[in-house]
Protein backbone atom coordinates (compact mmCIF):
# COMPACT_ATOMS: atom_id res chain seq x y z
CA UNK A 1 0.00 0.00 0.00
CA UNK A 2 2.73 2.34 1.07
CA UNK A 3 4.76 1.48 -2.04
CA UNK A 4 1.75 2.09 -4.28
CA UNK A 5 1.15 5.58 -2.95
CA UNK A 6 4.79 6.51 -3.42
CA UNK A 7 4.86 5.42 -7.06
CA UNK A 8 1.46 7.05 -7.57
CA UNK A 9 2.60 10.37 -6.24
CA UNK A 10 5.90 10.05 -8.04
CA UNK A 11 4.11 9.60 -11.34
CA UNK A 12 1.91 12.53 -10.55
CA UNK A 13 4.88 14.61 -9.57
CA UNK A 14 6.63 13.70 -12.81
CA UNK A 15 3.46 14.37 -14.82
CA UNK A 16 3.20 17.84 -13.40
CA UNK A 17 6.87 18.78 -13.51
CA UNK A 18 7.72 21.71 -15.78
CA UNK A 19 9.62 19.40 -18.12
CA UNK A 20 6.46 17.49 -18.98
CA UNK A 21 4.85 20.76 -20.03
CA UNK A 22 7.34 20.86 -22.86
CA UNK A 23 5.18 18.21 -24.50
CA UNK A 24 2.85 21.08 -25.32
CA UNK A 25 5.10 22.34 -28.09
CA UNK A 26 5.68 18.95 -29.65
CA UNK A 27 2.82 19.28 -32.19
CA UNK A 28 4.28 22.55 -33.44
CA UNK A 29 7.77 21.05 -33.67
CA UNK A 30 6.46 18.05 -35.60
CA UNK A 31 4.84 20.36 -38.15
CA UNK A 32 8.03 22.43 -38.49
CA UNK A 33 10.11 19.29 -38.88
CA UNK A 34 7.86 17.79 -41.56
CA UNK A 35 6.97 20.84 -43.62
CA UNK A 36 10.00 23.12 -43.14
CA UNK A 37 13.19 21.36 -42.01
CA UNK A 38 12.77 18.20 -44.03
CA UNK A 39 11.97 20.10 -47.26
CA UNK A 40 14.97 22.38 -46.65
CA UNK A 41 17.31 19.38 -46.53
CA UNK A 42 15.62 17.86 -49.57
CA UNK A 43 15.91 21.14 -51.44
CA UNK A 44 19.63 21.19 -50.73
CA UNK A 45 19.90 17.67 -52.07
CA UNK A 46 17.88 18.26 -55.26
CA UNK A 47 19.85 21.41 -56.03
CA UNK A 48 22.93 19.23 -56.64
CA UNK A 49 21.09 16.93 -59.06
CA UNK A 50 19.52 17.19 -62.50
CA UNK A 51 16.20 15.78 -61.24
CA UNK A 52 13.26 16.66 -63.52
CA UNK A 53 10.64 16.75 -60.77
CA UNK A 54 8.70 13.65 -61.81
CA UNK A 55 10.81 10.60 -62.56
CA UNK A 56 12.70 8.90 -59.74
CA UNK A 57 15.85 8.91 -61.88
CA UNK A 58 18.47 11.63 -61.46
CA UNK A 59 22.21 12.03 -61.28
CA UNK A 60 24.50 14.21 -59.21
CA UNK A 61 25.77 17.26 -61.03
CA UNK A 62 27.68 19.10 -58.31
CA UNK A 63 27.45 22.87 -58.41
CA UNK A 64 26.22 22.96 -62.03
CA UNK A 65 22.73 24.22 -61.13
CA UNK A 66 24.25 27.08 -59.16
CA UNK A 67 26.76 28.03 -61.86
CA UNK A 68 23.89 27.98 -64.40
CA UNK A 69 22.42 30.93 -62.52
CA UNK A 70 25.55 32.94 -63.33
CA UNK A 71 25.20 32.34 -67.06
CA UNK A 72 21.42 32.43 -67.49
CA UNK A 73 20.19 35.91 -68.47
CA UNK A 74 16.51 34.99 -67.89
CA UNK A 75 17.19 34.02 -64.31
CA UNK A 76 19.41 37.03 -63.74
CA UNK A 77 16.60 39.24 -65.02
CA UNK A 78 14.22 37.60 -62.54
CA UNK A 79 16.69 38.17 -59.68
CA UNK A 80 16.93 41.87 -60.57
CA UNK A 81 13.14 42.04 -60.83
CA UNK A 82 12.78 40.39 -57.43
CA UNK A 83 14.92 43.15 -55.96
CA UNK A 84 12.81 45.81 -57.65
CA UNK A 85 9.60 44.19 -56.42
CA UNK A 86 10.98 43.71 -52.93
CA UNK A 87 12.99 46.85 -52.24
CA UNK A 88 10.96 49.12 -54.55
CA UNK A 89 7.65 48.37 -52.93
CA UNK A 90 9.16 48.40 -49.44
CA UNK A 91 10.53 51.90 -49.93
CA UNK A 92 7.40 53.23 -51.64
CA UNK A 93 5.00 51.65 -49.15
CA UNK A 94 6.85 53.06 -46.18
CA UNK A 95 7.26 56.57 -47.54
CA UNK A 96 3.62 56.74 -48.65
CA UNK A 97 2.38 54.92 -45.55
CA UNK A 98 4.20 57.37 -43.28
CA UNK A 99 2.94 60.34 -45.28
CA UNK A 100 -0.64 59.08 -45.11
CA UNK A 101 -0.30 58.35 -41.40
CA UNK A 102 0.88 61.90 -40.65
CA UNK A 103 -1.92 63.29 -42.80
CA UNK A 104 -4.66 61.04 -41.39
CA UNK A 105 -3.64 60.95 -37.74
CA UNK A 106 -6.64 62.08 -35.72
CA UNK A 107 -10.06 61.07 -34.55
CA UNK A 108 -12.33 62.88 -36.99
CA UNK A 109 -14.88 60.78 -38.82
CA UNK A 110 -13.68 61.94 -42.24
CA UNK A 111 -10.12 60.82 -41.49
CA UNK A 112 -11.33 57.48 -40.25
CA UNK A 113 -13.32 57.00 -43.47
CA UNK A 114 -10.27 57.76 -45.63
CA UNK A 115 -8.21 55.30 -43.54
CA UNK A 116 -10.84 52.60 -44.10
CA UNK A 117 -10.71 53.16 -47.84
CA UNK A 118 -6.90 53.24 -48.06
CA UNK A 119 -6.58 50.03 -46.03
CA UNK A 120 -9.31 48.14 -47.87
CA UNK A 121 -7.19 46.66 -50.73
CA UNK A 122 -4.97 44.92 -48.16
CA UNK A 123 -7.74 42.47 -47.30
CA UNK A 124 -8.32 41.39 -50.89
CA UNK A 125 -6.57 38.46 -52.51
CA UNK A 126 -3.50 39.85 -54.34
CA UNK A 127 -4.53 37.76 -57.34
CA UNK A 128 -7.85 39.59 -57.60
CA UNK A 129 -6.07 42.91 -57.01
CA UNK A 130 -3.87 42.04 -59.99
CA UNK A 131 -6.90 41.39 -62.20
CA UNK A 132 -8.56 44.59 -61.07
CA UNK A 133 -5.51 46.59 -62.19
CA UNK A 134 -5.28 44.53 -65.34
CA UNK A 135 -8.64 46.06 -66.32
CA UNK A 136 -6.91 49.45 -66.22
CA UNK A 137 -3.65 48.53 -67.95
CA UNK A 138 -5.08 46.23 -70.61
CA UNK A 139 -4.04 47.17 -74.15
CA UNK A 140 -7.34 46.46 -75.85
CA UNK A 141 -10.06 48.40 -74.09
CA UNK A 142 -8.21 49.06 -70.84
CA UNK A 143 -9.45 52.00 -68.81
CA UNK A 144 -6.19 53.97 -69.13
CA UNK A 145 -6.14 53.55 -72.89
CA UNK A 146 -9.74 54.76 -73.02
CA UNK A 147 -8.45 58.05 -71.60
CA UNK A 148 -5.53 58.19 -74.05
CA UNK A 149 -7.87 57.57 -76.99
CA UNK A 150 -10.27 60.17 -75.71
CA UNK A 151 -7.39 62.67 -75.63
CA UNK A 152 -6.64 61.77 -79.25
CA UNK A 153 -3.44 59.83 -78.45
CA UNK A 154 -2.34 56.36 -79.49
CA UNK A 155 -3.23 53.59 -77.02
CA UNK A 156 -0.21 52.34 -75.10
CA UNK A 157 0.67 48.69 -74.46
CA UNK A 158 1.29 49.34 -70.76
CA UNK A 159 2.36 45.82 -69.83
CA UNK A 160 4.04 45.03 -73.17
CA UNK A 161 7.35 46.51 -72.09
CA UNK A 162 9.27 44.41 -69.56
CA UNK A 163 10.86 47.05 -67.31
CA UNK A 164 7.68 49.15 -67.34
CA UNK A 165 5.57 46.11 -66.44
CA UNK A 166 7.90 45.43 -63.51
CA UNK A 167 7.48 48.96 -62.18
CA UNK A 168 3.73 48.97 -62.74
CA UNK A 169 3.39 45.75 -60.74
CA UNK A 170 5.60 47.21 -58.02
CA UNK A 171 3.14 50.11 -57.89
CA UNK A 172 0.17 47.72 -57.76
CA UNK A 173 1.75 45.90 -54.83
CA UNK A 174 2.44 49.26 -53.18
CA UNK A 175 -1.13 50.42 -53.73
CA UNK A 176 -2.45 47.22 -52.21
CA UNK A 177 -0.34 47.13 -49.05
CA UNK A 178 0.53 50.76 -48.25
CA UNK A 179 -2.56 50.79 -46.02
CA UNK A 180 -0.82 48.27 -43.80
CA UNK A 181 2.22 50.52 -43.43
CA UNK A 182 -0.10 53.45 -42.77
CA UNK A 183 -1.90 51.61 -39.96
CA UNK A 184 1.40 50.56 -38.38
CA UNK A 185 2.67 54.14 -38.43
CA UNK A 186 -0.62 55.43 -37.03
CA UNK A 187 -0.28 53.03 -34.12
CA UNK A 188 3.32 54.17 -33.69
CA UNK A 189 2.31 57.85 -33.74
CA UNK A 190 -0.33 57.24 -31.12
CA UNK A 191 2.24 55.54 -28.89
CA UNK A 192 4.39 58.69 -28.78
CA UNK A 193 3.71 60.51 -25.50
CA UNK A 194 2.20 63.94 -25.98
CA UNK A 195 4.67 65.42 -23.47
CA UNK A 196 7.61 64.63 -25.76
CA UNK A 197 6.08 66.59 -28.61
CA UNK A 198 5.07 69.45 -26.33
CA UNK A 199 8.50 69.63 -24.73
CA UNK A 200 10.02 69.77 -28.20
CA UNK A 201 7.70 72.60 -29.18
CA UNK A 202 8.61 74.54 -26.05
CA UNK A 203 12.28 74.07 -26.89
CA UNK A 204 11.53 75.68 -30.21
CA UNK A 205 11.43 72.64 -32.48
CA UNK A 206 8.65 72.94 -35.03
CA UNK A 207 7.58 71.46 -38.33
CA UNK A 208 10.25 69.48 -40.08
CA UNK A 209 12.75 69.79 -37.26
CA UNK A 210 10.34 68.37 -34.74
CA UNK A 211 9.58 65.50 -37.10
CA UNK A 212 13.24 64.85 -37.83
CA UNK A 213 14.54 64.96 -34.24
CA UNK A 214 11.56 63.91 -32.12
CA UNK A 215 8.81 62.10 -34.00
CA UNK A 216 10.94 59.96 -36.31
CA UNK A 217 13.33 58.55 -33.68
CA UNK A 218 10.38 57.65 -31.46
CA UNK A 219 8.71 56.03 -34.45
CA UNK A 220 11.63 53.71 -35.19
CA UNK A 221 10.07 50.54 -33.71
CA UNK A 222 7.14 50.96 -36.10
CA UNK A 223 9.57 51.61 -38.97
CA UNK A 224 11.46 48.41 -38.18
CA UNK A 225 8.33 46.30 -38.02
CA UNK A 226 6.82 47.77 -41.17
CA UNK A 227 10.03 47.55 -43.22
CA UNK A 228 10.68 43.94 -42.30
CA UNK A 229 7.18 42.69 -43.09
CA UNK A 230 7.22 44.64 -46.36
CA UNK A 231 10.56 43.18 -47.39
CA UNK A 232 9.38 39.65 -46.70
CA UNK A 233 6.12 40.34 -48.54
CA UNK A 234 7.62 42.15 -51.53
CA UNK A 235 10.32 39.60 -52.28
CA UNK A 236 7.80 36.82 -52.69
CA UNK A 237 5.56 38.68 -55.15
CA UNK A 238 3.78 36.06 -57.22
CA UNK A 239 0.01 36.50 -57.41
CA UNK A 240 0.09 39.92 -59.04
CA UNK A 241 2.54 38.69 -61.69
CA UNK A 242 0.34 35.68 -62.34
CA UNK A 243 -2.67 37.96 -62.83
CA UNK A 244 -1.07 40.71 -64.90
CA UNK A 245 1.72 39.38 -67.12
CA UNK A 246 2.43 35.70 -66.33
CA UNK A 247 6.06 36.79 -66.30
CA UNK A 248 5.95 38.22 -69.81
CA UNK A 249 6.63 39.66 -72.27
CA UNK A 250 8.96 36.70 -72.70
CA UNK A 251 10.60 36.30 -69.35
CA UNK A 252 10.98 40.01 -68.71
CA UNK A 253 8.78 40.46 -65.64
CA UNK A 254 9.30 37.18 -63.77
CA UNK A 255 10.20 37.25 -60.11
CA UNK A 256 12.22 34.39 -58.65
CA UNK A 257 9.06 32.81 -57.28
CA UNK A 258 7.14 32.84 -60.55
CA UNK A 259 10.31 31.70 -62.31
CA UNK A 260 10.56 28.71 -59.98
CA UNK A 261 6.98 27.68 -60.72
CA UNK A 262 7.68 27.93 -64.44
CA UNK A 263 10.89 25.90 -64.10
CA UNK A 264 9.23 23.12 -62.15
CA UNK A 265 5.94 22.73 -63.97
CA UNK A 266 6.59 24.01 -67.50
CA UNK A 267 10.27 23.23 -68.06
CA UNK A 268 10.61 20.26 -65.67
CA UNK A 269 13.87 21.56 -64.39
CA UNK A 270 13.33 20.79 -60.70
CA UNK A 271 17.00 20.65 -59.73
CA UNK A 272 17.53 24.17 -61.07
CA UNK A 273 14.32 25.38 -59.42
CA UNK A 274 15.52 24.00 -56.08
CA UNK A 275 18.88 25.76 -56.49
CA UNK A 276 17.10 29.04 -57.22
CA UNK A 277 14.94 28.52 -54.14
CA UNK A 278 18.03 28.12 -51.97
CA UNK A 279 19.61 31.24 -53.43
CA UNK A 280 16.43 33.21 -52.82
CA UNK A 281 16.26 31.87 -49.27
CA UNK A 282 19.74 33.19 -48.60
CA UNK A 283 19.04 36.57 -50.18
CA UNK A 284 15.84 37.18 -48.21
CA UNK A 285 17.33 35.94 -44.94
CA UNK A 286 20.41 38.14 -45.27
CA UNK A 287 18.46 41.23 -46.28
CA UNK A 288 15.75 40.95 -43.65
CA UNK A 289 18.15 40.11 -40.83
CA UNK A 290 20.52 42.94 -41.70
CA UNK A 291 17.62 45.41 -42.04
CA UNK A 292 16.32 44.25 -38.69
CA UNK A 293 19.63 44.65 -36.88
CA UNK A 294 20.39 47.98 -38.58
CA UNK A 295 17.01 49.47 -37.70
CA UNK A 296 16.98 48.02 -34.18
CA UNK A 297 20.16 49.95 -33.48
CA UNK A 298 18.41 53.18 -34.48
CA UNK A 299 15.57 52.69 -32.02
CA UNK A 300 15.62 54.84 -28.91
CA UNK A 301 14.38 53.93 -25.48
CA UNK A 302 11.91 56.25 -23.82
CA UNK B 1 -10.11 79.25 -45.33
CA UNK B 2 -7.56 77.74 -47.71
CA UNK B 3 -5.79 76.15 -44.73
CA UNK B 4 -8.98 74.30 -43.89
CA UNK B 5 -9.95 73.56 -47.44
CA UNK B 6 -6.73 72.12 -48.81
CA UNK B 7 -6.60 69.05 -46.51
CA UNK B 8 -10.20 68.38 -47.47
CA UNK B 9 -9.42 68.51 -51.19
CA UNK B 10 -6.37 66.33 -50.64
CA UNK B 11 -8.50 63.84 -48.70
CA UNK B 12 -11.11 63.63 -51.44
CA UNK B 13 -8.40 63.22 -54.08
CA UNK B 14 -6.79 60.40 -52.09
CA UNK B 15 -10.13 58.62 -51.76
CA UNK B 16 -10.92 58.96 -55.45
CA UNK B 17 -7.50 57.61 -56.40
CA UNK B 18 -7.95 54.59 -54.17
CA UNK B 19 -11.46 53.87 -55.36
CA UNK B 20 -10.83 54.15 -59.14
CA UNK B 21 -9.78 50.51 -59.75
CA UNK B 22 -12.84 49.22 -57.94
CA UNK B 23 -15.06 51.65 -59.80
CA UNK B 24 -13.72 50.37 -63.14
CA UNK B 25 -14.28 46.77 -62.06
CA UNK B 26 -17.86 47.48 -60.99
CA UNK B 27 -18.53 49.30 -64.25
CA UNK B 28 -17.17 46.42 -66.30
CA UNK B 29 -19.13 43.82 -64.41
CA UNK B 30 -22.42 45.57 -65.16
CA UNK B 31 -21.93 46.03 -68.89
CA UNK B 32 -23.11 43.97 -71.83
CA UNK B 33 -20.26 42.43 -73.83
CA UNK B 34 -21.48 44.37 -76.86
CA UNK B 35 -21.21 47.66 -74.97
CA UNK B 36 -17.99 49.26 -76.20
CA UNK B 37 -18.40 52.57 -74.41
CA UNK B 38 -15.52 53.92 -72.34
CA UNK B 39 -14.71 51.99 -69.16
CA UNK B 40 -15.25 55.19 -67.20
CA UNK B 41 -18.89 55.56 -68.24
CA UNK B 42 -21.46 53.81 -66.07
CA UNK B 43 -24.01 51.77 -68.03
CA UNK B 44 -27.49 53.22 -68.05
CA UNK B 45 -29.08 49.80 -67.63
CA UNK B 46 -29.08 46.86 -65.23
CA UNK B 47 -27.58 43.63 -66.52
CA UNK B 48 -27.04 41.04 -63.79
CA UNK B 49 -26.33 38.12 -66.18
CA UNK B 50 -22.57 38.59 -65.89
CA UNK B 51 -22.79 37.69 -62.22
CA UNK B 52 -25.02 34.67 -62.83
CA UNK B 53 -22.76 33.39 -65.60
CA UNK B 54 -19.61 33.91 -63.58
CA UNK B 55 -21.12 32.17 -60.57
CA UNK B 56 -22.19 29.14 -62.63
CA UNK B 57 -19.27 28.87 -65.05
CA UNK B 58 -16.56 29.26 -62.43
CA UNK B 59 -18.49 27.13 -59.94
CA UNK B 60 -17.90 29.80 -57.33
CA UNK B 61 -20.34 28.23 -54.87
CA UNK B 62 -18.29 25.08 -54.49
CA UNK B 63 -15.06 27.08 -54.39
CA UNK B 64 -16.41 29.22 -51.56
CA UNK B 65 -17.28 26.04 -49.68
CA UNK B 66 -13.70 24.80 -50.11
CA UNK B 67 -12.40 28.15 -48.90
CA UNK B 68 -14.54 27.97 -45.79
CA UNK B 69 -13.46 24.41 -44.92
CA UNK B 70 -9.74 25.06 -45.41
CA UNK B 71 -9.76 28.44 -43.66
CA UNK B 72 -11.79 27.26 -40.66
CA UNK B 73 -9.65 24.14 -40.16
CA UNK B 74 -6.39 26.09 -40.52
CA UNK B 75 -7.43 28.83 -38.12
CA UNK B 76 -8.63 26.34 -35.49
CA UNK B 77 -5.36 24.40 -35.69
CA UNK B 78 -3.11 27.46 -35.67
CA UNK B 79 -4.83 28.80 -32.57
CA UNK B 80 -4.77 25.55 -30.61
CA UNK B 81 -1.29 24.34 -31.59
CA UNK B 82 0.13 27.87 -31.26
CA UNK B 83 -1.35 28.59 -27.83
CA UNK B 84 -0.27 25.18 -26.49
CA UNK B 85 3.27 25.68 -27.71
CA UNK B 86 3.50 29.20 -26.35
CA UNK B 87 2.72 28.28 -22.73
CA UNK B 88 5.89 26.35 -21.80
CA UNK B 89 7.97 28.71 -23.97
CA UNK B 90 6.67 31.74 -22.07
CA UNK B 91 6.65 30.25 -18.56
CA UNK B 92 9.74 28.02 -18.45
CA UNK B 93 12.45 29.80 -20.42
CA UNK B 94 15.13 27.16 -19.94
CA UNK B 95 18.05 27.28 -22.33
CA UNK B 96 16.52 24.52 -24.45
CA UNK B 97 13.11 26.21 -24.52
CA UNK B 98 14.67 29.52 -25.50
CA UNK B 99 16.35 27.74 -28.37
CA UNK B 100 13.00 26.28 -29.49
CA UNK B 101 11.44 29.74 -29.25
CA UNK B 102 14.20 31.37 -31.33
CA UNK B 103 13.89 28.60 -33.88
CA UNK B 104 10.14 29.18 -34.21
CA UNK B 105 10.58 32.91 -34.59
CA UNK B 106 13.39 32.49 -37.10
CA UNK B 107 10.88 30.72 -39.28
CA UNK B 108 9.01 34.00 -39.68
CA UNK B 109 11.62 34.95 -42.25
CA UNK B 110 11.73 31.62 -44.09
CA UNK B 111 9.92 32.53 -47.26
CA UNK B 112 7.68 29.52 -47.92
CA UNK B 113 8.16 29.67 -51.65
CA UNK B 114 11.86 29.09 -51.50
CA UNK B 115 11.14 25.57 -50.30
CA UNK B 116 8.04 24.99 -52.42
CA UNK B 117 9.81 22.61 -54.81
CA UNK B 118 10.88 20.08 -52.14
CA UNK B 119 7.68 20.72 -50.17
CA UNK B 120 5.60 19.90 -53.23
CA UNK B 121 7.56 16.70 -53.80
CA UNK B 122 7.08 15.72 -50.14
CA UNK B 123 3.30 16.29 -50.31
CA UNK B 124 3.17 14.25 -53.53
CA UNK B 125 4.94 11.39 -51.71
CA UNK B 126 2.41 11.63 -48.86
CA UNK B 127 -0.42 11.42 -51.44
CA UNK B 128 -1.57 14.80 -50.16
CA UNK B 129 -2.17 16.56 -53.49
CA UNK B 130 -5.86 17.51 -53.88
CA UNK B 131 -6.66 16.79 -50.24
CA UNK B 132 -7.95 19.21 -47.64
CA UNK B 133 -5.59 17.93 -44.96
CA UNK B 134 -2.36 18.59 -46.84
CA UNK B 135 -3.14 22.19 -47.78
CA UNK B 136 -4.44 22.79 -44.24
CA UNK B 137 -1.28 21.42 -42.57
CA UNK B 138 0.95 23.47 -44.87
CA UNK B 139 -1.02 26.65 -44.20
CA UNK B 140 -0.92 25.92 -40.46
CA UNK B 141 2.83 25.33 -40.45
CA UNK B 142 3.58 28.66 -42.06
CA UNK B 143 1.11 30.58 -39.89
CA UNK B 144 2.41 29.03 -36.66
CA UNK B 145 5.57 31.13 -36.10
CA UNK B 146 3.54 34.34 -35.84
CA UNK B 147 0.98 32.65 -33.56
CA UNK B 148 3.71 31.35 -31.26
CA UNK B 149 5.37 34.77 -31.25
CA UNK B 150 2.18 36.61 -30.34
CA UNK B 151 0.88 34.06 -27.81
CA UNK B 152 4.25 33.87 -26.05
CA UNK B 153 4.46 37.65 -25.86
CA UNK B 154 0.96 37.83 -24.46
CA UNK B 155 1.37 35.05 -21.88
CA UNK B 156 4.50 36.79 -20.58
CA UNK B 157 2.35 39.79 -19.69
CA UNK B 158 0.04 37.63 -17.54
CA UNK B 159 1.35 37.79 -13.92
CA UNK B 160 3.10 34.60 -12.85
CA UNK B 161 1.40 34.89 -9.45
CA UNK B 162 -1.79 33.61 -11.06
CA UNK B 163 -0.07 30.32 -11.99
CA UNK B 164 1.58 30.04 -8.58
CA UNK B 165 -1.66 30.66 -6.69
CA UNK B 166 -3.37 27.95 -8.71
CA UNK B 167 -0.47 25.57 -8.05
CA UNK B 168 -0.68 26.18 -4.31
CA UNK B 169 -4.42 25.58 -4.43
CA UNK B 170 -3.64 22.13 -5.79
CA UNK B 171 -4.32 22.66 -9.47
CA UNK B 172 -2.10 20.24 -11.42
CA UNK B 173 0.46 22.07 -13.52
CA UNK B 174 -0.81 20.86 -16.86
CA UNK B 175 -4.31 22.10 -16.01
CA UNK B 176 -3.20 25.64 -15.20
CA UNK B 177 -2.99 26.39 -18.90
CA UNK B 178 -6.50 25.20 -19.64
CA UNK B 179 -8.16 26.62 -16.54
CA UNK B 180 -6.30 29.86 -15.90
CA UNK B 181 -4.37 30.99 -18.96
CA UNK B 182 -6.58 29.99 -21.87
CA UNK B 183 -9.59 32.11 -20.89
CA UNK B 184 -7.30 35.15 -20.73
CA UNK B 185 -6.01 34.75 -24.28
CA UNK B 186 -9.16 36.06 -25.97
CA UNK B 187 -7.86 39.40 -27.33
CA UNK B 188 -4.72 38.00 -28.93
CA UNK B 189 -6.75 35.06 -30.24
CA UNK B 190 -9.15 37.43 -31.99
CA UNK B 191 -6.21 39.17 -33.65
CA UNK B 192 -4.68 35.89 -34.76
CA UNK B 193 -7.97 34.57 -36.13
CA UNK B 194 -8.14 37.63 -38.37
CA UNK B 195 -4.50 37.58 -39.50
CA UNK B 196 -4.43 33.82 -40.16
CA UNK B 197 -7.93 33.70 -41.61
CA UNK B 198 -7.10 36.47 -44.07
CA UNK B 199 -3.83 34.87 -45.17
CA UNK B 200 -5.36 31.43 -45.70
CA UNK B 201 -8.53 32.73 -47.34
CA UNK B 202 -6.54 34.77 -49.89
CA UNK B 203 -3.76 32.26 -50.44
CA UNK B 204 -3.06 31.52 -54.06
CA UNK B 205 0.42 30.12 -54.30
CA UNK B 206 0.21 27.10 -51.97
CA UNK B 207 -3.21 26.29 -53.39
CA UNK B 208 -1.85 26.47 -56.93
CA UNK B 209 0.67 23.76 -56.08
CA UNK B 210 -1.43 21.51 -53.85
CA UNK B 211 -4.99 21.78 -55.21
CA UNK B 212 -5.06 20.76 -58.85
CA UNK B 213 -8.50 19.13 -59.17
CA UNK B 214 -11.49 21.34 -59.78
CA UNK B 215 -13.49 19.76 -56.94
CA UNK B 216 -11.11 20.99 -54.23
CA UNK B 217 -10.09 24.34 -55.71
CA UNK B 218 -10.50 27.56 -53.72
CA UNK B 219 -11.85 30.87 -55.01
CA UNK B 220 -8.58 32.42 -56.25
CA UNK B 221 -7.79 29.21 -58.14
CA UNK B 222 -11.12 28.85 -59.93
CA UNK B 223 -10.97 32.54 -60.72
CA UNK B 224 -7.57 32.23 -62.35
CA UNK B 225 -8.78 29.24 -64.40
CA UNK B 226 -11.96 31.03 -65.32
CA UNK B 227 -9.99 34.01 -66.50
CA UNK B 228 -7.64 32.03 -68.71
CA UNK B 229 -10.72 30.44 -70.33
CA UNK B 230 -12.78 33.60 -70.86
CA UNK B 231 -10.04 36.15 -71.49
CA UNK B 232 -12.12 37.89 -74.13
CA UNK B 233 -15.17 38.10 -71.92
CA UNK B 234 -13.82 40.67 -69.52
CA UNK B 235 -17.27 41.49 -68.09
CA UNK B 236 -17.65 37.97 -66.70
CA UNK B 237 -14.18 38.12 -65.28
CA UNK B 238 -14.92 41.41 -63.54
CA UNK B 239 -18.17 40.01 -62.16
CA UNK B 240 -16.32 36.93 -60.89
CA UNK B 241 -13.69 39.08 -59.16
CA UNK B 242 -16.38 41.19 -57.54
CA UNK B 243 -18.21 38.15 -56.17
CA UNK B 244 -14.93 36.71 -54.93
CA UNK B 245 -13.98 39.79 -52.93
CA UNK B 246 -17.39 40.26 -51.33
CA UNK B 247 -17.11 37.82 -48.38
CA UNK B 248 -13.85 39.33 -47.09
CA UNK B 249 -15.09 42.85 -47.75
CA UNK B 250 -18.18 42.15 -45.63
CA UNK B 251 -16.08 40.75 -42.79
CA UNK B 252 -13.79 43.79 -43.00
CA UNK B 253 -16.56 46.33 -42.76
CA UNK B 254 -18.15 44.64 -39.75
CA UNK B 255 -14.97 43.77 -37.84
CA UNK B 256 -12.78 46.64 -38.98
CA UNK B 257 -11.70 47.47 -35.45
CA UNK B 258 -10.09 44.05 -35.00
CA UNK B 259 -8.21 44.16 -38.30
CA UNK B 260 -6.47 47.33 -37.28
CA UNK B 261 -5.97 46.79 -33.53
CA UNK B 262 -4.20 43.49 -34.21
CA UNK B 263 -1.68 45.17 -36.47
CA UNK B 264 -1.14 47.94 -33.96
CA UNK B 265 -0.45 45.43 -31.20
CA UNK B 266 2.05 43.53 -33.29
CA UNK B 267 3.74 46.76 -34.35
CA UNK B 268 4.19 48.21 -30.91
CA UNK B 269 5.23 45.01 -29.19
CA UNK B 270 7.29 43.70 -32.11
Amino acid sequence: MGVLTTTGSRTRKFMSSPVMLNLMYVPALVLFALFVFFPITQGLKWSFTNWNGYLPRYSWVGWTQYTRILTDPKTQRSIINTFIYGLGSTILQNILGLGYALFLNGTSRAKSLVRTIVYFPAIISPLIMGYVWYFLFQYDGGALNDILVMLGRQPLDWLGNGPRAVWLMTLVNTYQFMGVAMMIYLAGLQAIPRECLEAASIDGAAGLNRFRYVTLPLLMPAVTFSMVINIIGGFKLFDVIWAMTLGGPGYASHSLSSMMYDLYFSRQDAGYAAALGNVMFLIIAVISISTLTYLRRKEVEL
Amino acid sequence: MTRRLSPLILGVAVCLFHIVPFFIMLNLSLKLRTDTSSKWVTPGYLYPDNFINAWNEADLGRALGNNIVITAASVALVISVGALAAYPLARYPSRWNNFIYTLSIAMLIVPPLTILVPLYKFVVDLHGINTYWAITLVEVTFALPLAIFMFTGFIKTIPRELDEAALIDGCPRYQIFFRIIMPLLKPVTATLIIITGLAVWNDFQFSLFFLQRKAVMTVPLVLSQFISMYQSDIAWVAAGCLIAMLPMAAVYFFLQKYFVSGLAEAAIKG
